[in-house]
């Protein structure tokens, strides 16, 4: 957009004076936009409706699946019995991520379980394909999911499957394990779901 | 400029006029090279409508137009949004400071004479961008739904049922219920984020589209399209806007800015002034405050409406208050007709016109003093007083003008 | 030229010179400091413990507190009364239709009454509480005639009554506090309530003065600019 006659005038102190005031506006611009930007993360009334929540699990039997809510999603509570454990060594060549390296859970539930405790499966329900809430199909070889189904989480939107858990198969359309939100106990029958630490109850 | 560049360049300039537009309105826009300190506010202006415009997309995101919840949407912005105080008040602060900037753009206006032929158009469309300001501030102001955004509308909306025969239902029509109230709180919000920005954005586009046709006027109001370079056909007080304006504006904004940014981070309320201690209380149709007073850019106004204390010719005070009021903004329409002196700026007008000017301001001022006061037997005679002077100066501008001794105009502009 | 703007500067003096001049009522000067974190805190205690139970403060978060230096367990034992989780709101103990019938009115809101009524305002007030058998509550107020709030702190300041045919108040009994403990009480509640009604205020002051520091600094750089370009013109 310069002319000639403008590119004579340009002297080497002009030169500077401009780009040092260019620089200083790119800065200004930059400190303009952030609080534009951070206005529109989730607000304080967001974050305190989207706070941890306590899970009583006294209740809970063996084989059965407990729902809770964190933010907005499925969060499901599951006692395996020690048949359902045994059962999740058998599936590993079927699955994509058998030993859970893709970062899909905390480092503390990053074992053959992908739980704290072995029994206590904590998940969130949200199939990692397109957020369908996949079913708890608990029971063995079904007519629909084979002979080979040894119980696990079938999503009905676009038949991805899980193994109980939460480890996705290979060759379903989901991509990745189901996600384990973090997590503590408080007590041995009291979950919080949302934070590993108990400070946040 | 590189060859790439040089192509790039032309495929654009073969389907939009790119360059052309460039030269017309910067580059080889040539402006008289005498601009003062005056010439900073239409630039500002626009800054402040950019930042208006911005913040204000921005409060909308969290604002609920609901009279139950809006009071309550404000302060969350206020509390819970990350940064959303700085953004509401860098738009209050805004809303305020528009009317600094715009009225001081005003007032370099009637110094120099930029309302005279060739440019009463451009002063006319700049007056509707005045009314379209006014109506998105009044209607920005009753979005908090505080104490002052509820009786302040309550007082501005009965002015329209002082008008004969329709004026009841016209306020009904306004207000969409028969009190203010939720309807007129939701419609207002559509005028105050819709309508108006979209009217005023185009206004001050063709503000700019006519300004650039004419040429800027300045100090010396002389024509410097009329002493051209016949080798160039360049005018000879004239400067390429771009770079010399350009860099010039910003410095402006710069400065500005810092006084902007003092108000917003350090006296965001400005004393009451900006931000009304009332409207810190949630609207209450019940219980109007001790205490009504409109924000400051409008007080001048307001202090005429109430100035009329007397029926006259058959028509009740109160409508007079109302006419006097809208006249006090519309006369100024009428000054590239009433200026009968034969030279444009004050540097060459006679003492009457300094003399005129002068008191002018001062009743701008003490009006608008008053107009944050509540009323006491002097205080209305004052105001009647200053009204007088205020309309005086327009209305006897034809005749002042006009036998005022001037002093010969300079052939080229002076420093 | 110049007598207009000397003009100009004399009547933008004249609202401030005038102002000062016509209060009508008069207040006293809240004696407070709102960088005293220690000060805020024990108001932040007295108004949970005093204004909390009729009056809510519904658009404050009680983590806000981490403002004034209160960590979420501080938080937890010294303000939560309800229960709450630390992300909650200051919401009233009581429910706003007993309020109604006890007091006549809904008391209200808090959060921001700073801002409207002002720290002198505040300060006067809940010092000026008297003795009055004429109205509802039996308590009357001198900066607000007829209030419907009955005087919640008169355990601590004792009950005053209006001397006769004056503006005068007498202590006619005295209370668990002194004159000066009780209005270092206030004191502490007032500037509480002024952070209260801004919790982001310190925080907004300190962040504008890096951006006028960077904008005087931009100042200087523009002008340079500006007088190097400006070289060319004569």
């Amino acid at each position: 957009m310069t002319d000639s006659s403008d590119d004579k005038k340009m002297s080497g102190r002009r030169r500077f004076l401009l780009a040092a005031t260019s620089v200083a506006g790119v800065v200004a611009g930059a400190g303009v936009a952030t609080p534009f930007l951070r206005s529109m993360m989730p607000s304080e009334r967001a974050k305190a409706a989207g706070a941890p929540v306590e899970v009583d699990i006294s209740k809970l039997e063996p084989g059965m699946l407990l729902t809770a809510e964190w933010r907005g999603k499925v969060v499901w509570v599951l006692t395996r019995t020690s048949e359902m454990l045994d059962n999740l060594k058998k599936l590993n060549d079927q699955l994509a991520d058998p030993d859970s390296q893709r970062e899909q859970q905390p480092s503390y539930a990053q074992n053959p379980t992908r739980s704290i405790k072995p029994e206590i499966l904590v998940v969130l329900g949200v199939c990692t394909h397109l957020g369908c809430s996949p079913v708890y199909r608990k029971d063995i070889a079904p007519a629909d999911l084979g002979s080979d189904w040894l119980g696990g989480f079938f999503c009905p939107c676009h038949g991805s499957k899980f193994d109980l858990a939460g480890r996705v198969y290979k060759s379903v359309p989901a991509p990745s394990n189901l996600v384990v939100p973090p997590y503590t106990y408080l007590s041995d029958n009291r979950l919080l779901v949302g934070s590993d630490s108990k400070e946040s109850a | 400029m590189s060859e790439q560049q040089n192509s790039i360049m032309q495929w654009i300039d073969k389907r939009f006029p790119m360059t052309a537009t460039w030269k017309a309105h910067l580059s080889e826009y040539y402006a008289p090279k005498n601009f003062n300190f005056w010439y900073y506010f239409g630039s500002l202006a626009l800054l402040v409508l950019v930042n208006q415009l911005l913040t204000g997309i921005f409060l909308t995101m969290n604002y609920k137009p609901d009279a139950g919840m809006a009071f309550a949407s404000v302060e969350y912005i206020m509390r819970d949004v990350d940064f959303g105080w700085l953004i509401r008040y860098m738009h209050s602060t805004g809303a305020s400071m528009f009317f600094v900037v715009v009225y001081l753009h005003m007032f370099r206006g009637m110094m120099y004479g930029s309302y005279r032929k060739p440019r009463e158009l451009l002063w006319l469309i700049g007056m509707a961008i005045f009314f379209v300001l006014m109506s998105m501030a009044f209607t920005g102001y009753i979005l908090p739904w505080g104490q002052m955004s509820y009786w302040g509308a309550q007082v501005i909306v009965s002015m329209f049922g002082a008008i004969p025969v329709i004026g009841d239902t016209l306020s009904n029509w306004i207000l969409g219920d028969f009190m203010l109230s939720d309807a007129a709180l939701n419609r207002f919000f559509a005028y105050h984020v819709v309508t108006l920005p979209v009217l005023i954005v185009v206004l001050v586009f063709v503000h700019i589209i006519a300004l650039h046709e004419t040429g800027s006027n300045n100090p010396d109001g002389i024509e410097i399209k009329a002493n051209k370079d016949p080798r160039t056909g360049i005018p000879v007080d004239g400067i390429p806007f771009h770079p010399y304006y350009t860099v010039k504006d910003i410095f402006g904004v710069v400065g500005f800015l810092i006084v902007f940014c003092g108000i917003i981070f350090f006296a965001p309320e400005m004393g009451g002034y900006f931000l009304e201690d009332n409207n810190f209380i949630p609207a209450n149709p019940l219980h109007t405050p001790d205490h009504i007073a409109p924000v400051w850019y409008f007080t001048p106004y307001y202090s005429m409406l109430r100035a009329v204390t007397v029926n006259f010719l058959g028509v009740d005070a109160k409508l007079w208050g109302v006419i006097l009021m809208a006249a006090s903004v519309v006369v100024f329409c009428f000054l590239p007709w009433l200026d009968r002196s034969p030279v444009k700026s004050i540097r060459y007008k006679g003492p009457y016109f300094k003399f005129a000017l002068t008191l002018f301001v001062i009743s701008f001022f003490v009006l608008g003093w008053l107009g944050t006061k509540s009323p006491t037997p002097l205080y209305t005679l004052l105001a009647q007083i200053f009204t007088v002077i205020y309309f005086a100066f327009f209305l006897l501008m034809p005749w002042y003008s006009k036998i005022d001794k001037t002093k010969p105009e300079p052939k080229n502009v002076t420093k | 030229m110049r007598m207009i703007k000397f003009l100009l500067l004399a009547v933008l003096l004249v609202p401030y010179i005038a102002y000062s001049s016509s209060e009508e009522v008069k207040l006293d000067k809240a004696p407070i400091d709102k960088a005293d974190k220690e000060s805020l805190k024990r108001g932040a205690k007295s108004f949970v413990e005093y204004c909390l139970t009729c009056h809510g403060a519904n658009f404050m978060r009680y983590n806000r507190h981490q403002d004034i230096g209160m960590s979420d367990d501080d938080i937890r034992t010294n303000l939560i009364r309800t229960g709450q989780k630390t992300g909650g709101l200051m919401e009233a103990a009581m429910r706003k239709k007993e309020a109604e019938e006890w007091f006549g009115v809904v008391p209200p809101d808090l959060s921001v009454i700073a801002r409207a009524r002002g720290a002198d305002w505040l300060y006067t007030y809940l010092r000026t509480f008297y003795q009055d058998t004429s109205t509802y509550s039996g308590w009357n107020n001198l900066i607000f005639d007829k209030v419907a709030m009955p005087h919640v702190l008169h355990n601590l300041q004792g009950w005053q009554v209006l001397e006769s045919g004056t503006k005068n108040l007498v202590q006619a009994k005295p209370g668990l506090m002194t004159k000066e403990e009780y209005d270092s009480f206030v004191a502490d509640l007032v500037n509480y309530m002024v952070y209260l009604g801004e919790p982001h205020a310190h925080y907004r002051k300190e962040l504008g003065a890096i951006v006028l520091f960077f904008l005087f600094g931009m100042l200087g750089l523009t002008y340079l600019l500006k007088k190097e370009y400006w070289t060319d013109i004569h």
